[in-house]
């Protein structure tokens, strides 16, 4: 341990006397996303018109995808740079339990719905942590190429493993959280046993089984942008990834790509506030966050990017297209025509056996 | 005359002993030049030293069992892990003081997260417990070893205990246990699950394709660099230009153009197609794959190998080869017997550029390694950052840090740094 402390006491000082002076110079607040076509929604919702409220300027930092391991360096340095986190609800859980997230009283510190709704009661299921505040509700689902289909465009999540039908490549996030559930379910696991059958070695390796009949035709990715892609390029056939995504290279980007609503997997969204914040940033992160998840905001954020509201009372704000004036309620996961089949991921279970998983699923892809 | 054969020490102009105002002007000497080169050796003191020493400690520190359950671990000091019987009721007494402790500060998770790398399920143990000790009097709510029975039958498996006292010392050897697929058994290390077993077949690939990487590349660069060292200058200076402009443009520039290239749709691809040498339906799978790995960083290390390769070569007298063959050397045979040997430092200074380079790179193989074709460094990348197991991210990584060094030491012996040239 000495050591740790000797080296963390050198980069702290010689890190600290820059830092400490552009803090207490100006208004600031660094607020950590995903990038991409998200953090802009953000941008339009949030952070331009807290900017021309507040006159606070807003620092966009896109490393949510390394959140936790970089919450936790910086906590074991005692140096935090961040204000407001974006990330999963996984992740917020993680941190929550590792006391790296403050706890936030969502009835005290956000603004409930304008009828006076509480917020705790407008969030509903979706506060899942203590730690945590949701604002959106997205999916992880399949798109496919609509010329390489033929006249029968899949639906079913189970034409992933149908190489007869739709031969070709697929793409599947390299994790295997969803995927050794569609595996299963394909397999055929009824919906509901799915993790009691998980939770056996034997469900382990008949799920890596299923998946390993299509092993040499995936294409494994890991960051979202990466599936749009090979489709647009005609490289795979279907693949997964965030409907936002999809929502994006079909509208805006006119691709020949149709979506495969089945099984689609939900997962929340939203932010965590970083311990270990001197308490006039706190304060400040604190205001921010309350601004930011109001009714109103959670609604516009809809207006670009095709991801549901995280509050009941959004849900009817929701309205049009900002630049391609469409309607964007058919397009959010939530929409009845699309949830008819949807898996919700246990996130307790992953958190629990991610680590087992994860060092089997990474050996067998290794093979 | 008496003057030059007096006695005693030889006198300086003001009086000092010789040998004393020497010492004296070249201890000045010393601290000046110490002086001048202090700030980069702060620079890398602090920069480089303290972090890799931080690293390495890492791979070997294990103070979170004995510190967030000080009590427990004494306690378990006398069970004997060979009996195959739960601990008594004063182990969980202690267990329930420490979880309940922990948990107030949130630290019984990361207890639960470490020992989960050496026996799958402990986390969640730690996790469920943890939620329901905060509530217990733990003053007088025993015993104790029911009510963690009831909690989870997992608390009354032997095994779990027998890990949290293997793993209750300051230091262990866990962690480079692991980053060989071996663990820590009743008696000595034993092999993983064979379904866990993934870093000696990595050790085996990295160290694989960094050769195939490094044949290549000299390879491709010996003659280019013959060529840019025989032309005239500025015919050379301009080819010159084509070497380092690619070596210029940004890394992910580079790769993902090989992406564009060599994908199943991708230019290389299509005229192969439009000649009729590969059928539209047998395109070649060229990315995400060994081949693409090697291809990519082939062609981003190869500057490292042109470079010194040119450098020597330039330095090479052309009289030499024509000396040889006025002798009545072949072709062949002046290339072979005269030019070639004084070539090899460049060769030499390449390799070691090339090679030790491509053991550590991850971005690359990343992006267009597919599964088959990523190296150990892409492993360390996952548990630094997705995974959170730096321990094992420290060990794997001294464990290359410690191939590198043998490398190089092997190379030394063999063909002798002082042959290198990289100028």
């Amino acid at each position: 341990m000495k050591l740790t402390k000797l080296s963390a006491l050198v980069a702290s000082t010689a890190l600290c006397a820059p830092m400490a002076m552009a803090q207490d110079m100006a208004n600031e607040l660094t607020i950590v996303s995903w990038g991409g076509s998200y953090s802009a929604s953000q941008k339009n919702a949030y952070h331009d018109p807290y900017t021309a409220m507040t006159g606070v300027k807003i620092i966009n930092d896109e490393s949510s995808a390394e959140a936790v391991a970089k919450l936790r360096a910086m906590n074991e340095a005692g140096n935090v740079t961040w204000d407001v986190v974006d990330v999963v609800a996984s992740d917020a859980m993680r941190l929550c339990d590792e006391g790296l997230a403050e706890e936030i009283d969502h009835d005290a510190d956000l603004a409930p719905a304008p009828d006076g709704t509480p917020a705790s009661e407008d969030f509903g299921d979706l506060l899942v942590s203590e730690c945590f505040v949701p604002q959106i509700v997205y999916s992880t689902t399949f798109g496919y190429r609509t010329d390489l289909v033929g006249d029968t465009p899949p639906t079913s999540v189970c034409a992933i493993f149908d190489l007869e039908a739709y031969p070709g490549k697929r793409s599947l996030q390299k994790r295997p959280i969803d995927n050794m559930e569609w595996a299963l379910y394909c397999d055929g696991v009824a919906k509901d046993e799915i993790y009691d059958v998980l939770s056996t070695p034997e469900g382990v390796t008949r799920g890596l089984d299923k998946l390993a009949t299509i092993k040499d035709n995936v294409v494994w990715w890991s960051a979202g942008a990466e599936t749009p892609q090979l489709l647009a390029d005609g490289e795979v056939v279907m693949g997964s990834t965030f409907n936002g995504r999809l929502f994006s290279a079909i509208a805006e980007q006119n691709q020949p790509i149709g979506m495969l609503w089945d099984m689609q997997s939900f997962d929340l969204d939203g932010w965590i506030i970083p311990t270990g914040l001197s308490p006039e940033r706190k304060a400040r992160a604190m205001d921010y966050l309350r601004f930011a998840t109001d009714t109103q905001r959670l609604a516009d954020q809809a207006k670009y990017i095709s991801y549901g509201p995280a509050r009941a009372s959004s849900a009817p704000l929701v309205g049009k297209h900002a630049e391609l004036g469409i309607e964007m309620a058919p397009h959010m996961p939530t929409d009845p025509a699309n949830s008819a089949n949807v898996h919700s991921y246990d996130y307790e279970w992953w958190a629990d056996n991610r680590d087992d998983l994860n060092a089997k699923f990474q050996a067998w892809l290794a093979k | 005359m008496s003057d030059t054969t007096q006695s005693g020490p030889v006198m300086a102009a003001d009086g000092t002993p010789l040998k004393r105002s020497l010492n004296r002007a070249l201890r000045r000497q010393k601290n000046r030049a110490l002086m001048l080169i202090a700030p980069l050796l702060l620079f890398v003191l602090v920069t480089f030293i303290l972090p890799i020493g931080d690293m390495l400690f890492r791979s070997v520190e294990n103070q979170i069992v004995s510190e967030t359950l000080p009590r427990t671990v004494v306690a378990l000091e006398s069970w004997d892990a060979t009996s195959g019987e739960t601990p008594d009721e004063a182990v969980y007494a202690a267990l329930a003081i420490d979880l309940q402790i922990a948990a107030e500060a949130k630290l019984h998770t990361r207890v639960g997260s470490r020992l989960n790398y050496e026996k799958p399920g402990i986390s969640s143990l730690f996790r469920k417990a943890g939620r329901q000790v905060k509530k217990w009097d733990v003053e007088n709510d025993g015993p104790y070893k029911e009510r963690f029975l009831e909690l989870h039958k997992g608390w009354g498996d032997p095994d779990v205990w027998s890990t949290i006292q293997t793993y209750s010392p300051k230091f262990t050897n866990g962690y480079f246990l692991n980053s060989a697929d071996l663990k820590k058994g009743a008696d000595g290390p034993e092999w993983r699950p064979e379904d866990e077993q993934i870093y000696w077949l990595l050790l085996k690939r990295t160290m694989f394709m960094s050769m195939a990487i490094t044949l290549s590349c000299i390879a491709l660069a010996y003659p280019v660099a013959w060529i840019l060292a025989n032309l005239p200058a500025r015919t050379s200076n301009m080819l010159m230009i084509l070497v380092l402009l690619p070596f210029w443009t940004s890394l992910l520039v580079r790769t993902s153009a090989w992406k564009v290239m060599l994908q199943q749709q991708g230019v290389i691809n299509d005229t192969l197609v439009w000649l009729g040498l590969v059928g539209d339906d047998a395109r070649l799978a060229m990315i995400n794959n060994q081949f693409g790995t090697i291809v990519t960083m082939t062609h981003i290390l190869l500057p490292f190998m042109i470079l010194p390769m040119f450098s020597v070569m330039k330095t090479i007298q052309p009289t030499y080869l024509r000396a040889a063959k006025s002798l009545g050397a072949t072709n062949w045979t002046a290339f072979w017997r005269v030019y070639f040997p004084q070539s090899v430092p460049g060769i030499g200074a390449g390799s070691i550029l090339v090679f030790i380079l491509s053991i550590g790179y991850y971005i690359t193989p990343e992006l267009v390694g597919g599964t088959k074709g990523v190296f150990i460094s892409n492993r360390i990348a996952y548990h630094i950052s997705t995974s959170l197991n730096w321990g094992l991210a420290a060990a794997l990584g001294a464990i290359l840090l410690a191939l590198v060094l043998v490398l190089y030491w092997a190379y030394d012996k063999i063909v002798g740094i002082d042959n290198v040239k990289l100028g």
